[in-house]
Order: structure tokens, then C-alpha cells, then sequence
């Protein structure tokens, strides 16, 4: 599978010349015309062929888009596209099914569930306003990531010399409290039903026929209706809108929970550093807070994270220490192997490597703070249909490593309103394909790639065989080292898209075995 | 399965045509600038209009090129506009709308839009597919009429007329004009988008689009009332109304999408400008001698069909 997903990301590698334009074209025109074949087939399945003598009335109101799934990346969307000029005469509906969270003032514990913001989301947060009323709230910056193995010596340090933050972690519920105070600003626009659940959706056949709507029908639960031009299925990995429209999903679990938590730190420091080891048994995370707090997501395997969330506080803590520093998992022939390598480096490019630095103690564990939830990838066969869109977690569900879930999801956003936008300021029906495939490619082009390198890191973090654990000693060292590697691919990322700054562990990877593995084989 | 209930449903819309409007006959003039041939050929296909991926789809995708170069140029003339509908407060004349797939578009960017096509199909399949939008209901009027019917009912109505991908099918281009230019306001401006008349839009407009690659249906474009920008921009400069640029477009058969370019050979985008009422020629004055140019008009269009020919 892992095969297939490289496959989607093959033409960001290659050149991009005419053949591989016309080949992506022709097998758009491929995809498109099974799109259209599958509308009717899915329409025609399960309940939703009765709908049909709805199409007649005209007392349902129209939207030009509604929004399933109120989370952080549908109200993102809606908040985008409530903000964007080109929007103005547009009416946009968001359905959320959970009630609206307000705030009298912030709380003063901070919530365990956080969001490594990549400075690329926070642009997008930005460009509507939202970014602000973060800033008003809490957020933490960081400049620097070190991420190093469990099994040797081997780590990598990331920070820019130029002291720009390198992402920043900040509370969802705070993201989310922004983004409703944004979509207040412009209820003339976006419409927001809180507690209300689509049921059913009935899709249009594809082309208007006399008596049918060309508009996606939606059934709320109270059984109202509603019709729009466009739907966006933002209502995450389980996806309702995703499953109704009969789009494949490809998906599997991993054998992973994550344990998340609030953490105090033995001594207040400047707390700028994200830290991240991989542990055998998955990564361990601790993310900056403020100068005496920190976020923990640790990914363990179910028993583990089930027995970390139960058992008392103290051992929790001790826990958390001992898989930050513990050396149990070195062999000697790693060591040596890797301080070999180290020495080379040394003796070939005599110029300072960053140096190690040490993640702080952990003091107590917030109470009540601990909570877990099973990881798993998932990835849709297509991210678009005529009159649908798929975006965030319907579309794509990652394992956290990377904490870029909900920067995905942020890039969807941009890039979908982008396309949007052009398309409502030429007049263009905005359900039609010809704009909706164009977020399609973009978006899945980045994410598969991001996908199957973040799949990929996983598994081979997973294991303590001695030749993988030698391969990516040696191979964290070697980028570690060969600073224009790095350089260039944080170069590289700058260039092409700046949601992908804070990526620089994936990408350097994905290149870096994808460069240099053959060439060892 | 969707194209016999189509077949179906067509059949009934025929009754009730018939059933609805006996009359519509009646409004025919004797002087039109509709062929009644080419009447025949759409009405085949009236119903193939919004299947963005099918035989129109080379229209559908040329919006990407028409509407932002309709949209600006007439930004162009006002000072500021609207965030969400920047043509909010202009009147357009969609002349040959067909299913209104340059219609609706433009009702969307806030137009209050005229549609009109001589093929009755055409104009209910338009009606129809706006009927499923509110907004657009109201912004935008179809009628199953030519352009003259149009011109006998008013004159200086409209802050633009478009008629894209038509004077290729009007009998007489010179009248076609004139008629256009009578229905605009002073300072309005005309879009027209066409084909060249050219060796090469020959081979690529008939023998390859129609006959081998089957892009567009057969019998669509006759070749002959293929008109060259050169003569496009005489008859425009001659009826007042002064070129402000003409744009070649090229489709790219593989990726199905347009692009603009600097050789006009193929298709070519024109806006004209109707100038200010002092210089407006005399009603009387102006109809006798459209008249006569309409026939001298006739007269060149066929030498130079002939002289085609003959090379």
C-alpha cells in the first residue's frame, strides 16, 4: 500500500514537463468520467432514492455551501470562506452537531489536547483574524525540534539561525474559540447550526434532468431540509458525508495509542524547544506550554497506553522521565557503529554539530489531564465529487509523530477557498468539478506524500532489529551532519509551499532515503 | 437508462410547447439574422447543454477565458464595485445563450442578464436550469427570440452585449451588428468571441473538431460564415463602435482547457466600445445605409467565399 501511495506522490519528485501534464490531464478525464458514472450508482443505493420527490419544492432554502462538521478545519473553512471578498453575496451554512462552546474568560488550566500550528496555518488563521484572538489568548512559539532514538546516539536538531519561531503549540479549544468568535464577525454571511446533524444527503444526478434539483439535498436529524451547491465534508476520520457519497477510504489501525497530558516541569525554563524520542515502542512528544508547562503525547501500544493512563501519578511521572533519558534500549555495536560514523564526519567537515541538549524533568502530572485514543491512517480514494469536497480528517488521518493532522487540514483549507475564490469571482458554478479537481491534485499530491513518509518513520521506529536501528542511526546522523542537506531542504520546503515549514523531520527523511537508500543498496 | 426517460421527457416538453405557445411563430420577422438550418442543428442538442463533461464542454471551459475578459473590460469603466457581485447594477444582452452557459455566470457576478436564443429548447433548458437557483431566477430573463425582435422593442437598453461563439452561425454579420450596436447604451460595450477564417481553423475548426476527433457535434460550424477579425473590426469600426482589443484563444484538446494567445488563426476574443452620443449617426440616415451595406456586405462575403475557393 505503502507502494501505491509513493506512486501519487511520484510527479512533485520528477520534472514536470508536457508528458507528465498530459498524463495527469488524461487520467483526470479517466477519473472524471468515473466520477460521473458513480453519482447515480450512489445515489441510486439505500434510502436515498426516495428523497427524489423532494426535488420539486422550492420552499428548502439553497445555500451556496454548506459545511458538515463544526471541528477545527470546518469551522476554519467556514470561517475562510466567510472572510474572503469574493464571498460576500455567497450564503455558507455550517452544521455542527456538538453545542457552541463560549467562553467568559479563559480557563486557567490548560487543556490536554493541543496543536503543533505550523507557521503556514498560522498565516491562514491570520488572514481572517482568528490568528489574533490567539495571540489575545495563549499560544507558545518554538524555535528549535530535537528528535533523537531510544536505540542510540543518533539525533537531529532543527532550529533557525535567524530566531523565526519554527511553529507554534497552542490549545484547540483556543483555536476553536477564535474561530467562533470569526464566525460571529460575519453571521451576516455564515450561517452556524449548532446540535444539528446531517442524516441523509441525496446527491444530483449528473447532469440536470427536467424534474430533478441539480443541488445536493441535505436531512438534518430534526428532519428539515436544505439544499446547496456545494457540500465540504469536514467531519473527520469516520466521516458520514465521506461514506454517503460512497468514496473509497483506504484505512488501517495502528497498534498505537496516544497518551495525552498536561505536564509541570521540575524548574521554570525558556521552554522553547520541541521535543520528540522514538521509543521502540513509538514516539514520545513533549511540547512547550509555557516556561513551567508541557504537553505530552506519547504513542504506545494499547495495554501500555491504557496501564499509563491508570496508573497513579507518581509512576506516571517516573514513566515520562525514564523514556526521555533512559539508555536501556543501546546496544554496544550501535554505539560504536554510530560514534564510528560520528568520528568520520568529524574528520571530513570539521565544523561545529549542533549539540545535544537535554529535555527538561517533569515534576506532576496535571490531574485529570490524562486521557488516550487509538491511532490509525487513513487516506480517501478521491477528496472531491461534483457538488462535494472532502477536507481535514474526512479526507486524510495521520499518526501524530509529525503533529501535522491538523496542519493538513489547514492546508486543505487554503488551498480549496483559493480555488474557490478564483472560481466565484469568474461566476463559476462552485460545485463544478473542473475547479474542485484542481484542489483534488494539489491537495493530494502533499498529503499522500506526507502520508506515506509519516507511515513509513513510524515503521521504522517500531523495531529494535539491529540493521534498521543501524540504517537510521546512520542515517539521522548523516543529515544531521551534511548541513546543506538539512539547508537544502529546508530550501526546498521554504520555496514551495510555506505550510510545509515545520515538516522538516518528514521531508528530510522522505528525501533522504529516497535520495540516498539506493544508491547503498 | 437516463437517455430514453430523457427521450421521454423531451416528448412531453414538445406537447406542451405546441399546447403553450401556438403563437410564437408569430413573432418572426422577415428581416432576421437567424439561419434556420443551424436552428435545426441545435435544437438537436438542446438538451446536452450542462453536461459539463460532454459535447459542450469545450463551452463550459471557456468560461475560464470569456467571463474574467467580459468581467474586466467592463470593470474597467466603472470606478468601484461590489466585493461578491462586481457587475451589480449592469444590464447584459446574452444574444444566442443557448442553455446559458455564459448566462448564468455572469447573473452570478450580479448582472441583471437578457438571454435570448432563437431555438425554443434551448431557451426552456436554459429557464429550467436557473429555475433550481433563486438568486439567479431573478437576475437573469430568457426569451426564445432573435435579436431584431429585441431592437423593435428597445433601443439603448444595455451596458453590454455579448454574443459569444454566434456571428459563425448568423446569415448576415453586417445586420447582426448593427443591431447589437443599436441595442447598447452609449459608452456600452460589445463582446464577441468567434472563429477565424483561416486555412487553419478549417482543418482544426471542421475536419479535426467535428469530423475526426469529434470535439464538437458534426455540422455545427460552416466554414464559409467563418469570419476574420480584419473584417469583424471594419464592420464594427464602421456602426460606431471602436475595437479596444482582440485576443486569440487556443483549446487544448488533451487538458480541454483554453488559453489566450497572441495569434488569433484559430478563435479570437473582440471588445468594442459603442462611442458617445454626439458622434451617434442618425437614425434614418443610419438604417438606409445599413441596408445597403448589408447588401454590399452579402455581396463580399460571397466573392470571398468564392475566391477561398478557388485557391
Amino acid at each position: 500500500m505503502i507502494g501505491g501511495l509513493c506512486s501519487g506522490s511520484a510527479p512533485k519528485g520528477g520534472p514536470s514537463g508536457a508528458p507528465s501534464t498530459l498524463r495527469v490531464s488524461v487520467m483526470a478525464a479517466r477519473l472524471a468520467l468515473s466520477r460521473w458514472r458513480a453519482a447515480p450508482a450512489a445515489a441510486g443505493r439505500g434510502p436515498l432514492l426516495s428523497c427524489r420527490r423532494w426535488s420539486g419544492a422550492k420552499a428548502d432554502t439553497v445555500y451556496d455551501v454548506v459545511v458538515s462538521g463544526g471541528g477545527l478545519v470546518g469551522a476554519a473553512m467556514a470561517c475562510a470562506l466567510g472572510h474572503d471578498t469574493h464571498f460576500c453575496d455567497k450564503k455558507i451554512l455550517l452544521l455542527e452537531a456538538g453545542p457552541k462552546k463560549v467562553w467568559e474568560k479563559l480557563p486557567e488550566t490548560y487543556s490536554n489536547r493541543v496543536s503543533s500550528i505550523s507557521p503556514g496555518s498560522a498565516t491562514l488563521l491570520s488572514s481572517f483574524g482568528a490568528w489574533d484572538h490567539i495571540c489575545n489568548m495563549r499560544y507558545r512559539a518554538f524555535r528549535r525540534m530535537q528528535v533523537w532514538d531510544a536505540c542510540s546516539e543518533a539525533l537531529i536538531m532543527f532550529d533557525k539561525d535567524n530566531l523565526d519561531d519554527m511553529g507554534y503549540i497552542v490549545e484547540n479549544d483556543v483555536i476553536m474559540c477564535a474561530l467562533t468568535k470569526q464566525l460571529e464577525a460575519v453571521s451576516d454571511r455564515v450561517t452556524v447550526l449548532y446540535r444539528s446533524k446531517a442524516v441523509g444527503y441525496t446527491w444530483p444526478y449528473p447532469f440536470p434532468m427536467t424534474d430533478s434539483s441539480p443541488w445536493v439535498h441535505i436531512t438534518l436529524g430534526d428532519g428539515s431540509t436544505l439544499q446547496t451547491k456545494l457540500l465540504i465534508g469536514a467531519d473527520g476520520h469516520n466521516s458520514g458525508v465521506r461514506q454517503a457519497a460512497g468514496i473509497q477510504n483506504v484505512s488501517w489501525n495502528y497498534d498505537q495509542s496516544a497518551v495525552v497530558a498536561t505536564l509541570h516541569l521540575s524548574e521554570a525554563t525558556e521552554n522553547n524547544v520541541a521535543w520528540q524520542r522514538f521509543l521502540p515502542s513509538g514516539p514520545i512528544a513533549l511540547l512547550p506550554l509555557s516556561d513551567t508547562l508541557s504537553s505530552l503525547v506519547w504513542s504506545t501500544s494499547h495495554e501500555h497506553a491504557a496501564e499509563l493512563v491508570s496508573m497513579d501519578e507518581e509512576k506516571f511521572v517516573d514513566a515520562i522521565n525514564s523514556a526521555f533519558w533512559s539508555d536501556a534500549n543501546h546496544t554496544d555495536f550501535i554505539d560504536s557503529a554510530g560514534t564510528i560514523l560520528q568520528y568520520a564526519v568529524a574528520f571530513l567537515k570539521p565544523t561545529k554539530v549542533s549539540a545535544r541538549q537535554l529535555p527538561p524533568s517533569v515534576a506532576r502530572v496535571d490531574a485529570r489531564s490524562r486521557m488516550s485514543f487509538p491511532l490509525g491512517l487513513g487516506h480517501a480514494a478521491e477528496y472531491v465529487r461534483p457538488r462535494l469536497a472532502l477536507i481535514g480528517d474526512a479526507a486524510h488521518r495521520v499518526h501524530p509523530l509529525a503533529g501535522q493532522g491538523v496542519n493538513m487540514g489547514f492546508g486543505d483549507i487554503s488551498s480549496l477557498v483559493h480555488h474557490l475564490s478564483a472560481a466565484a469571482f469568474n461566476g463559476k458554478d462552485l460545485g463544478s468539478m473542473s475547479h474542485l479537481t484542481g484542489y483534488e491534485t494539489d491537495r493530494q499530491r502533499h498529503n499522500t506524500a506526507l502520508l506515506a513518509a509519516t507511515d513509513l518513520l513510524k515503521r521504522l521506529y517500531s523495531t529494535s532489529a539491529t540493521p534498521l536501528v543501524l540504517l537510521r542511526t546512520w542515517g539521522l546522523q548523516a543529515t544531521n551532519a551534511v548541513s546543506p542537506l538539512k539547508v537544502r531542504s529546508l530550501m526546498a520546503l521554504h520555496e514551495s509551499c510555506s505550510l510545509r515549514r515545520t515538516l522538516p523531520i518528514i521531508l528530510n527523511f522522505f528525501e533522504f532515503f529516497s535520495e540516498y537508500l539506493p544508491h547503498w543498496l | 437508462m437516463w437517455f430514453k426517460s430523457y427521450r421521454m421527457t423531451f416528448a412531453c416538453l414538445n406537447r406542451i410547447k405546441i399546447y403553450r405557445y401556438p403563437w410564437t411563430r408569430l413573432y418572426s420577422t422577415s428581416r432576421t439574422t437567424v439561419d434556420s438550418s443551424e436552428v435545426k442543428t441545435f435544437l438537436a442538442l438542446a438538451h446536452r447543454w450542462w453536461d459539463e463533461q460532454g459535447i459542450y464542454a469545450p463551452l463550459h471551459s471557456m468560461n475560464d477565458l470569456r467571463v474574467p475578459f467580459i468581467r474586466d473590460n467592463l470593470l474597467k469603466t466603472v470606478a468601484d464595485h461590489q466585493p461578491g457581485k462586481p457587475l451589480s447594477g449592469m444590464k447584459i444582452l446574452d444574444v444566442g445563450c443557448g442553455g446559458g452557459l455564459l448566462t448564468e455566470p455572469l447573473g452570478r457576478l450580479g448582472a441583471s442578464v437578457t438571454g435570448i436564443d432563437p431555438v425554443d429548447e434551448n431557451i426552456k433548458t436554459a429557464q429550467h436550469h436557473k429555475s433550481f437557483d433563486p438568486i439567479l431566477d431573478k437576475r437573469i430573463e430568457y426569451r426564445a427570440c432573435s435579436l431584431e425582435e429585441i431592437v423593435e422593442e428597445t433601443t439603448e437598453a444595455f451596458d453590454a452585449v455579448v454574443a459569444s461563439e454566434v456571428v459563425e452561425h448568423v446569415i448576415d454579420l453586417e445586420t447582426f451588428i448593427q443591431c447589437c450596436c443599436q441595442v447598447l447604451k452609449p459608452g456600452g460595450s460589445l463582446f464577441i468571441t468567434t472563429i477565424n477564417k483561416t486555412q487553419l481553423s478549417y482543418a482544426l475548426g471542421i475536419v479535426f473538431a467535428e469530423q475526426i476527433a469529434g470535439i464538437v457535434p458534426k455540422g455545427t460550424h460552416t466554414w464559409e460564415k467563418f469570419v476574420s477579425p480584419e473584417k469583424l473590426e471594419s464592420i464594427l469600426e464602421s456602426n460606431g463602435l471602436s475595437v479596444q482589443s482582440v485576443a486569440g484563444m487556443l483549446y487544448n484538446p488533451f487538458s480541454g482547457y483554453w488559453h489566450w494567445s497572441e495569434n488569433t488563426s484559430l478563435n479570437y476574443a473582440a471588445h468594442a466600445v459603442k462611442s458617445g452620443v454626439q458622434d451617434h449617426p442618425v437614425p434614418d440616415e443610419f438604417v438606409f445605409k445599413g441596408e445597403t451595406e448589408e447588401l454590399r456586405g452579402q455581396d463580399s462575403t460571397n466573392a470571398g467565399a468564392q475566391e477561398e475557393l478557388k485557391k
